[in-house]
């Protein structure tokens, strides 16, 4: 048997990986605690009223608060008609943000205009907040000669620099070490804009989250990490893709400050986006926010979700309609009623299906845009491919679509 | 309800009537030549490619109790279905989601496989492979060897969708076999076919190296074979030579295949030019001697795929070819193949290689 026991050393400690620590003579398991999960902050509930307990809040101005509802609701409907669209055939693929609508427009209303926006694909409010038109969201659907990413692109990859909101790419969570990047370079510079880079749940799980999450907090990087919590990627629920208290858990982890927000809730969202904001920029901190909601579509236009959920789950979740829960606020603050609806969604769904039309007509861009923006100039082997493709077009130009 | 909501389907229907058809789903730029009847082999039955290959680890599963499958969405039956039902019968144990993460999914094969359990991973696209890189290039492939052979990772296979399927754009339309293909150790197929997939992925599961099995999605659900029920493997590292001919050979595999045996059609009935078609199969290690054994019968070869032209595989073949074939060579060596440039959205039918250049090629290569 060893010699007699010595008392817990609480001298400070000479490890490099940790910080002022404790020796203890006891041997315990430190079991992770799953009992007391993070809160989630919220200020509206169901009915659309403010919880009585709500300290501090900021309630933007009404015009504001109308613009922010208009936005929810001119989302759901392009949502409605471009995936319809794709039912008929019109284009090859869409993705709704059906009941994400809150978490969406509220972090968007919470930034300011030239802060850097890195998205997944299902932020589609954001950029529409920001005066993206839906003219433009139907080109980019269509690839047609006004699409700002030139036809390249499935449907749904937006991107527009004058929006700050850098062009989507489908491999997952890629953009998380992106955006932090961005965020040092935006602090050595100086200059006072903040980088939010959004993503799913399950592209959380990606080797780049871990990445980004440890890059940001070691080099003091001013970034939002915004964690859309929508309970499932693809068929996958939540409870498979972590074991832990959802993504805010992770901050501690790696040093990082967090806020659990319920993302249905566009109040919650939008005050706590302005509070994560100040901190990042006056800490130059990174934040992980993570916003509880629900899918209430299916993953995209190839998804059937009726084969991994039930259909009494996304009933119960209809109740939580984000947007619902907001207008029923505006209209008890008598800033909105039955008849601004019924106008403003018939004139919204005439506006748009203008728009659709007229996407729909254009024409695709010329073919030998396919070589362009491959590198800065084409290069000599890139010219010669395309003078082959011409010569061959030329030949046999009954199999190719007319110029 | 919502109000929004609620008027929406007028829309809908306003939306039908108002709008002429823009966008049509364009049919697949080749003809599907369905395998024949292979009596030896058994009873068969009329199954697609995604049926096959679930046809094939059916079996695997229920003859093997230590065989597990896995990956993002497998749970509920894949993406494209290739998992359906398996969970139901072989159990939450062995048929199973993973989180989100590719070289998670790699890497925890690999362990599997080195603990001696038959890995099949599913890699939801192959265009989203890449962070599994490193578990592939570094480790899988280089197991054996940096180990003197006390440990390997052979029971590993990784299934993956690739190649194009008329609008899947830059990331869900690319061929990477050649990336992965300077992988020494490692083995690679591709099947054209329902019948051939289903046997090739068996062998692939038992053969004592990892493999890569690509699977051209366009084919999933359009490619339909009489398809054996049983157990049966094909070879790999084989050459099948489809159509026998004299003048000019015309090398590729997956949904290419397809395409170059549609052209030997054409040419054959147009032009009188005799073309034998040979689907490579495997990638790694390649048949070389089939390819060689028929150039030097033709005189000339025509090398198709979809990846970019620029380091694809077809570089690989020519270059062999013009070593091993040199004299009895009466043309250059063509590839026929997608541009250098990322796999692009709507201009799918004019990056692909498709009939009409890969006839093109081969009339210039005639007349050469
Ligand atoms: C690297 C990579 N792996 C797999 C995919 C295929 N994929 C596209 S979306 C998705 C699920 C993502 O779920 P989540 O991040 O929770 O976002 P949500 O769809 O719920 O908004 C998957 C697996 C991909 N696009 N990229
Ligand atoms: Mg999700």
């Amino acid at each position: 048997m060893l010699s007699s026991t010595i008392s817990a050393n609480i001298e400070e400690s000479l490890l490099q990986g940790v910080n002022k620590v404790n020796c203890t003579s006891s041997l315990d398991i430190n079991e992770p605690s799953l009992n007391s999960p993070v809160p989630i902050f919220s200020i509206l509930n169901d009915t659309g009223d403010i919880l009585s307990n709500c300290k501090s809040i900021i309630i933007p101005e009404n015009n504001e608060l109308i613009k922010m509802y208009k936005s929810m609701v001119l989302l759901s409907i392009m949502d409605k008609i471009l995936y319809e669209s794709q039912r008929q055939g019109r284009i090859s693929f869409y993705m709704t943000n059906e009941g994400e609508e809150a978490a969406q427009i509220g972090s968007a209303a919470g930034l300011h205009v030239n802060d850097l926006v890195y998205a997944q694909y299902r932020e589609a409010g954001v950029l529409l907040f920001r005066g993206y038109t839906p003219e433009k969201f139907m080109n980019q659907c269509f690839g047609n000669v006004d699409d700002l990413g030139k036809g390249k692109q499935m449907p749904v990859h937006y991107g527009s620099k004058n929006h700050n909101f850098v062009t989507l790419s489908s491999p997952l969570t890629t953009q998380l070490p992106q955006a932090v990047g961005s965020a040092y370079s935006f602090k050595r510079l100086k200059i006072n804009r903040c980088t939010i880079v959004y993503f799913g749940e399950g592209a959380a799980s990606e080797g780049d989250a871990h990445a980004a999450f440890n890059f940001a907090s070691t080099l003091d990087c001013p970034i939002i990490f915004f964690c859309r919590n929508n309970g499932y990627a693809i068929s996958t629920p939540a409870n498979e893709q972590y074991r832990g208290d959802g993504i805010v858990s992770r901050g501690p982890g790696y040093g990082i400050a967090t806020i659990r927000v319920d993302g249905n809730d566009i109040l919650a969202v939008y005050n706590a986006i302005i509070k994560a904001r100040e901190y990042v920029m006056n800490n130059t901190r990174p934040l992980i926010l993570e916003a509880m909601t629900y899918r209430r579509g299916h993953h995209s236009t190839s998804d059937d979700s009726t084969a991994y959920r039930s259909k009494d789950e996304i009933k119960e979740w209809l109740d939580k309609n984000p947007i619902i829960r907001f207008k029923r606020l505006l209209e008890k603050n008598n800033l909105w009623n039955d008849q601004n609806e019924v106008e403003y969604a018939n004139e919204t769904k005439k506006q748009l299906m203008q728009s659709f039309t007229i996407a729909s007509k254009k024409n695709k861009p010329n073919w030998r845009e396919m070589f362009n923006d491959v590198y800065h100039e084409i290069p000599d082997n890139l010219l010669e491919q395309m003078n082959s493709l011409e010569d061959h077009i030329s030949k046999y130009s009954d199999h190719y679509p007319k110029e | 309800m919502h109000t929004a909501i609620n008027k929406y389907s007028l829309v809908c229907n306003a939306t039908k009537n108002m709008l002429c058809g823009c966008f049509k789903r364009r049919s697949s730029h080749f003809v599907y030549h369905p395998e024949r009847i292979s009596s030896e082999l058994g009873k068969t039955s009329k199954k697609n490619m995604y049926q096959a290959i679930n046809s094939a680890m059916d079996l695997v599963l229920s003859k093997d109790p230590n065989s597990v499958v896995f990956g993002e969405d497998v749970g509920f039956g894949g993406v494209f279905r290739c998992t359906s039902g398996l969970r139901e019968r072989y159990g939450e144990d062995r048929v199973f989601n993973t989180p989100l993460c590719e070289q998670g999914i790699v890497g925890f094969g690999i362990g599997l496989a080195v603990a001696g359990t038959t890995a099949i991973a599913e890699i939801q696209f192959a265009d989203y492979m890449f962070p599994a890189l490193d578990q592939l290039v570094n480790e899988a492939a280089k197991y054996r060897y940096r180990s003197g052979n006390l440990f390997d990772c052979g029971k590993l296979t990784v299934r993956t969708p690739c190649s194009a399927v008329g609008h899947g754009g830059l990331y869900h339309s690319q061929s990477p076999e050649s990336f992965y293909a300077h992988s020494p150790g490692l083995k690679i197929v591709m099947p054209r076919s329902a019948q051939t997939a289903k046997g090739l992925l068996l062998s692939c599961v038992r053969d004592p190296n990892p493999c890569i099995f690509f699977e051209p999605k366009i084919m999933y659900r359009l490619a339909v074979d009489d398809v054996p029920d049983d157990d049966y493997e094909l070879p790999l590292g084989k050459a099948d030579v489809l159509i026998e001919g004299k003048d000019i050979t015309l090398i590729g595999w997956g949904t290419q295949v397809h395409v170059l045996l549609e052209v030997a059609e054409i040419a054959n009935k147009d032009f009188g030019i005799s073309c034998e078609v040979i689907d490579l199969v495997t990638i790694l290690p390649w048949d070389k001697q089939t390819v060689t054994k028929s150039v030097k019968k033709t005189g000339r070869a025509i090398v198709s795929h979809e990846a970019p032209l620029t380091g694809g595989f077809g570089a690989e073949i020519s270059a062999s070819i013009q070593e091993d074939c040199f004299l009895h060579l009466e043309s250059p060596i063509r590839r026929v193949t997608g541009y250098d440039t990322p796999f692009p959205h709507v201009f799918e039918q004019f990056y692909l290689p498709n009939k009409w250049k890969c006839l093109q090629a081969i009339k210039e290569l005639i007349n050469y």
